[in-house]
């Protein structure tokens, strides 16, 4: 393959090992060292893209981080989408195509929007696309607007990993002025951590041919590194961009391609205890006509295309600029045997340490570009002198242009620090600290390395700002946001339709909102909004710089917490029984993985509930009830601190004897139902449900510690030091008895409602008779290390009772047939005590407790309530989904009500329901009605209890 | 992500905290308060630009619920206010 454009000699690639790679389908091959912006200027490639609005065509502006114009969708393992081609490190077997063009930036039939230009100024959908509402078109102008897709599939290898890293000092940047001050740091004895988005260290140096101490200043930056590299409280970490400067000295580093294969990229969070921006300058556009043409490109890149790359962009060079680091530039492409054609200077008066630098090219004072000859590629540039003297053509294929040098100050000001006006250097300079920070080098605004390095040998920096070319001989569309295809006349349209402040000129125009965040072109927008309106720049001031510095990957930032790593599954030790024996599981609150149901070789989700529920109403069965939240509380006060949180009256319970309570928060909302017992004087035993036990928790501790300090109470959550088998069923007591305990089972002795510690089947055990299913049940609770091991003794004891495993879908089954309440289905933010019928749980006696007067005040306004009833279909055989609404007489209007359940009861061979139904404890025995999208049915109003009214089986 | 100071660990990330809300103030006797008061009690949170003294949990430390003070406009956790404490 020829490589058109590639130097003999020179660049920091190695020629010795050859890269192929796709752009747009067609094979290239590069170097390695080359980014695949630098190994397309090589194979002669120079329209690499289209524009975001007007689809011109576009070639490489820039050569770093700033590029405003190449993006690239990479395909394949690593698919990502809108990079800067800049910033793509080419590899073998790379594959990109270039965003925003069809079929190929060459031959763009979007291209036809160009005819259509003058018909979308800033603002155009804002004020074309209201009636009757933006959502219409809102799809059609996104796919015709948009960049990359995003990629379709996660990367099939590899994964994205997160870290944490402390530091007495983060140094952003490894250039002159970031290896100074690791050095300085990292011989202290500091924890240094450096990090420094390209791929190797030496910054702007890398890209010019400058000495220190009469060597090359590649030299010192070799020694540099291979010092820091020696130092085991350093380290130092290069393709890795710090990305966001966080409150409270916290930043974030985006490492790619580190060495191991595995791993696509590493986020770090670094608590830093100073930060040291050293992040050096990014160069600025110029704004004249034509300036967005392929060939136009950022003097700095250049300079780095031609000494880092070894690759010329161009033959002949013609350079524009306002300030003197084009002169460097013009040295080295002469030195490297390009044809400088002419230096454009706005300046009347160039400083004569610049002009020694070029003796023999031709300079032209006081002249500026304003026009580009030639479509997909420069052919030439109209030189027009301020003077007014005539304009003349002259020729060249790259024209390298430099409006000065911005201070690359994303990272002080994200961390709040403050920007001051600088008139020398006519840019945003760092002023005072907020955080623990300093910026150092041409972050700080020494922008030569002189001011740097001490012997560093650069020609002084000197600027007369030209916010942009205005003669009259301008030709052609000027750029000043060449992403977003932002021109001078859509600045002065928000201008003249009102938008003037700085902030509101960037959204309506979208200048500086794209994926380069304008790096290249703001300080331009600026510039002309103070142009025009007449006033100095510093009173325009800078929108706001927020991070990502540059675009950061979504996986990047996930790191592994994804999935059941971002969320863990919990699991008890029943669960690889539970699997064995076909239980089909699944979530059921907390993240706790229950056995939904177990059901037999060829049997429906319906067939193994009834089987399984009829076990538990006709003989027995058994559960895993240890998810259920399980706290311990031990302190003299901590019966009044449960009257309190308790809305009923837990005081007076006995040892040994148990109570159910709701818990509400103090405006009145139902925070939990669950069971206090008392173990002795000043032990008690608290079980939760499931779902809230974290939340309960959190709520007691509160209280605890912030309200009641001096109260004596301690809260030990050992929801995982008991794990039970919950044993339920009219042969509960049948099982117990086979099994083996100390405790005496009797209804008198042990009766409902109570818990009793003794021995069951040989381990020490904590038996408590609640029961959630209606039934007679002994909640039997042993260490975790012998649930197991209970667990086959039961079914076991079990066997000649015909005992079977219950899961999650059967326990709700047989609650709806009692009534019991299920926080989130009968229980939502709008419902108390009264409505669900259980006013008795709300103490009379006690002057206060949580959420008393909030229910009362609530009830006092004496609106309608929704209550809880039962219901149960006319037809005994039709189910009615879960949530299903209620609407007077099933007329379509306001719902009155909600089905929260709708359960097949084994027991009374019908389907059977629970809802919330406006005043519906008034109308029992009434009709109402389901209404669904094609259907009403017809339900009678009942007490929501469909199975042993009196609880004499659950206490027997 | 803020740098909590927890009187027992020292400074930790937030990610180990929980936060807790803002302080407010002491419960009314709900007896004796008016029902204007008690609604306000219940809904007005302090939500100032500036410093706000809030709970925030260890849980995923020692346990602990502390209260600091926080700019709201800022994050900077600063000393409590004169005219207040």
């Amino acid at each position: 393959m020829r490589l058109s454009s590639r130097l003999t000699t020179g660049g920091r690639i190695n020629r010795d090992r050859p890269l192929r790679f796709r752009f747009n389908g067609k094979d290239y091959q590069g170097f390695d060292g080359d980014t695949l912006a630098s190994a397309l200027m090589a194979n002669g490639v120079r329209v690499t893209a289209r524009s975001f609005k007007y689809h011109r065509p576009r070639g490489i502006v820039g050569h770093g981080p700033e590029e405003p114009a190449t993006l690239v969708q990479l395909e394949g393992e690593d698919a990502a989408g809108n990079c800067p081609a800049t910033a793509v490190l080419l590899r073998e077997g790379l594959s990109a195509r270039s965003v925003n063009c069809w079929p190929s930036p060459g031959f763009d039939l979007g291209g036809v929007a160009q005819v259509l230009a003058r018909f979308l100024p800033a603002g155009f959908y804002y004020k074309t696309f209201k009636w009757p509402g933006w959502h219409l078109f809102e799809p059609s102008i996104r796919k015709a607007a948009g960049l990359a897709p995003a990629p379709a599939q996660p990367p099939s290898s590899g994964h994205f990993e997160a870290r944490r890293a402390h530091a007495d000092v983060l140094i952003a940047g490894a250039g002159p002025a970031g290896l100074q001050a690791a050095l300085e740091a990292g011989r202290a004895g500091k924890r240094v951590f450096l990090a420094d988005e390209g791929s190797e260290a030496g910054g702007s140096l890398l890209n010019r041919t400058l000495s220190i101490g009469g060597r090359p200043a590649l030299d010192w930056v070799a020694n540099a590194v291979a010092e820091l590299c020696g130092m085991e409280n350093v380290t130092h970490l290069q393709n890795a961009t710090v990305w966001a400067y966080r409150e409270h000295n916290l930043l974030m580093v985006n490492e790619r391609c580190p060495e191991q294969d595995s791993i696509l990229e590493r986020s770090w969070r670094v608590r830093a205890g100073e930060v040291v921006i050293a992040t050096g300058a990014s160069e600025r556009a110029m704004v004249f006509g034509g300036n967005d043409r392929p060939g136009v490109m950022l003097a700095a890149s250049v300079q780095a295309y031609v000494n880092r790359w070894g690759v010329a962009p161009g033959k002949r060079v013609a350079l524009f600029t306002n300030n003197n680091s084009a002169y460097a530039v013009a040295a080295d492409l002469a030195a490297a045997g390009l044809i400088v054609t002419a230096i454009l200077d706005s300046r009347r008066h160039i400083p004569q340490a610049a002009l020694d630098l070029v003796p023999d090219l031709p300079v032209h004072p006081a002249t500026v570009a304003a026009g580009i000859f030639g479509h997909k590629r420069v052919r030439a540039v109209l030189a027009a002198p301020l003077s007014g003297d005539l304009a003349k053509w002259i020729r060249c294929d790259v024209l390298a242009h430099s409006g000065g040098w911005n201070p690359t100050v994303h990272l002080w000001s994200q961390s709040r620090s403050s920007l001051r006006y600088d008139e020398d250097l006519a840019a945003f300079l760092p002023d005072s600290a907020v955080q623990n920070c300093r910026a150092v080098g041409a972050a700080a605004g020494d922008l030569t390395l002189d001011r740097i390095v001490a012997g560093g040998a650069d020609l002084p920096y000197a600027i007369e700002p030209l916010w942009r070319v205005d003669v009259p001989v301008q030709r052609g569309r000027a750029f000043l946001d060449i992403q977003n295809d932002v021109l001078v006349s859509d600045v002065h349209l928000a201008l003249r339709e009102g938008y003037a402040n700085i902030e509101h000129v960037k959204r309506y125009t979208t200048g500086g909102m794209g994926v380069d965040q304008g790096k290249t072109g703001n300080i331009n927008i600026i510039g002309t909004v103070a142009m025009q309106q007449g006033v100095p720049i510093e009173q325009i001031g800078t929108t706001t710089f927020r991070s990502p510095y540059t675009p950061v990957s979504f996986g990047a930032i996930a790191g592994l917490r994804e999935g059941t790593v971002l969320l863990p599954y919990r699991h008890t030790p029943v669960t690889q029984w539970n699997v064995d024996n076909g239980a089909v599981m699944y979530e059921a609150g907390a993240r706790w993985q229950r056995p939904g149901y177990f059901p037999k070789p060829g049997e429906s989700l319906q067939e193994a509930v009834n089987r399984e529920c009829r076990a538990v109403r006709e003989a027995v069965g058994v559960y895993d009830g240890s998810p259920l939240g399980t706290f311990e509380l031990k302190g003299r006060d901590v019966p009044r601190f449960l009257d309190f949180i308790y809305s009923n009256v837990m005081s007076s319970l006995k040892p040994g004897e148990g109570r159910y309570g709701l818990m509400l928060s103090d405006d009145g909302l139902i925070l939990d139902d669950g069971v206090a017992f008392r173990l002795d004087d000043h032990r008690w035993l608290l079980s939760t449900s499931t779902g809230h036990a974290d939340v309960v928790n959190q709520h007691m501790e509160k209280l605890l510690q912030t309200e009641f300090a001096d109260w004596h109470a301690m809260i030990t959550t050992v929801t995982s030091q008991w794990n039970n088998a919950t044993i339920c069923g009219p042969h509960a007591r049948d099982v117990m008895q086979a099994l083996g305990t100390d405790i005496d089972l009797s209804p008198q002795a042990f009766p409902f409602m109570s818990i009793r510690d003794g021995m069951v089947a040989g381990f020490p055990a904590r038996v408590a008779r609640v029961s959630f299913t209606g039934e007679l049940s002994y909640e039997v609770n042993v260490a975790p290390r012998h649930l197991m091991a209970l667990w086959n003794k039961v079914m076991e004891a079990g066997a000649p009772f015909a005992i079977l495993p219950v899961g999650s879908e059967s326990n709700h089954v047989l609650r709806v047939e009692k009534g019991f309440l299920s926080l989130g289905h009968e229980v939502d933010g709008t419902v108390d005590a009264y409505d669900l019928g259980m006013g008795w749980v709300m103490s009379k006696t006690k002057p206060d407790y949580l959420g008393k007067r909030a229910v009362m005040l609530r009830r006092a306004g004496g609106a309608t309530r929704r209550e809880l009833v039962g219901i149960l279909p006319q037809d005994p055989n039709r189910q009615i989904p879960e949530g299903a609404p209620l609407t007077p007489a099933g007329c379509k209007e306001a719902t009155e009500g909600l089905v929260t359940a709708c359960v097949w009861s084994v027991v009374n061979q019908r389907w059977v329901g629970l809802a919330l139904l406006e005043n519906g404890h008034a109308r029992q025995g009434e009709t109402a009605h389901v209404r669904l999208q094609d259907e009403v049915i017809p339900v009678s109003i009942t007490k929501p209890v469909f199975h042993d009214p009196d609880g004499t089986r659950l206490r027997s | 992500m803020l740098l909590i100071p927890c009187p027992f660990c020292g400074a930790r990330s937030e990610s180990e905290f929980i936060y807790g809300g803002p302080v407010r103030a002491a419960r009314p006797d709900p007896n004796v308060v008016s029902d204007a008061d008690w609604v306000d009690y219940l809904t007005v949170v302090p939500n100032p630009l500036g410093p706000v003294q809030e709970h925030w949990w260890h849980a995923r430390g020692c346990g602990e619920w502390l209260t600091i003070w926080r700019d709201t406009r800022t994050h900077d956790i600063v000393e409590a206010p004169d005219e207040i404490e």
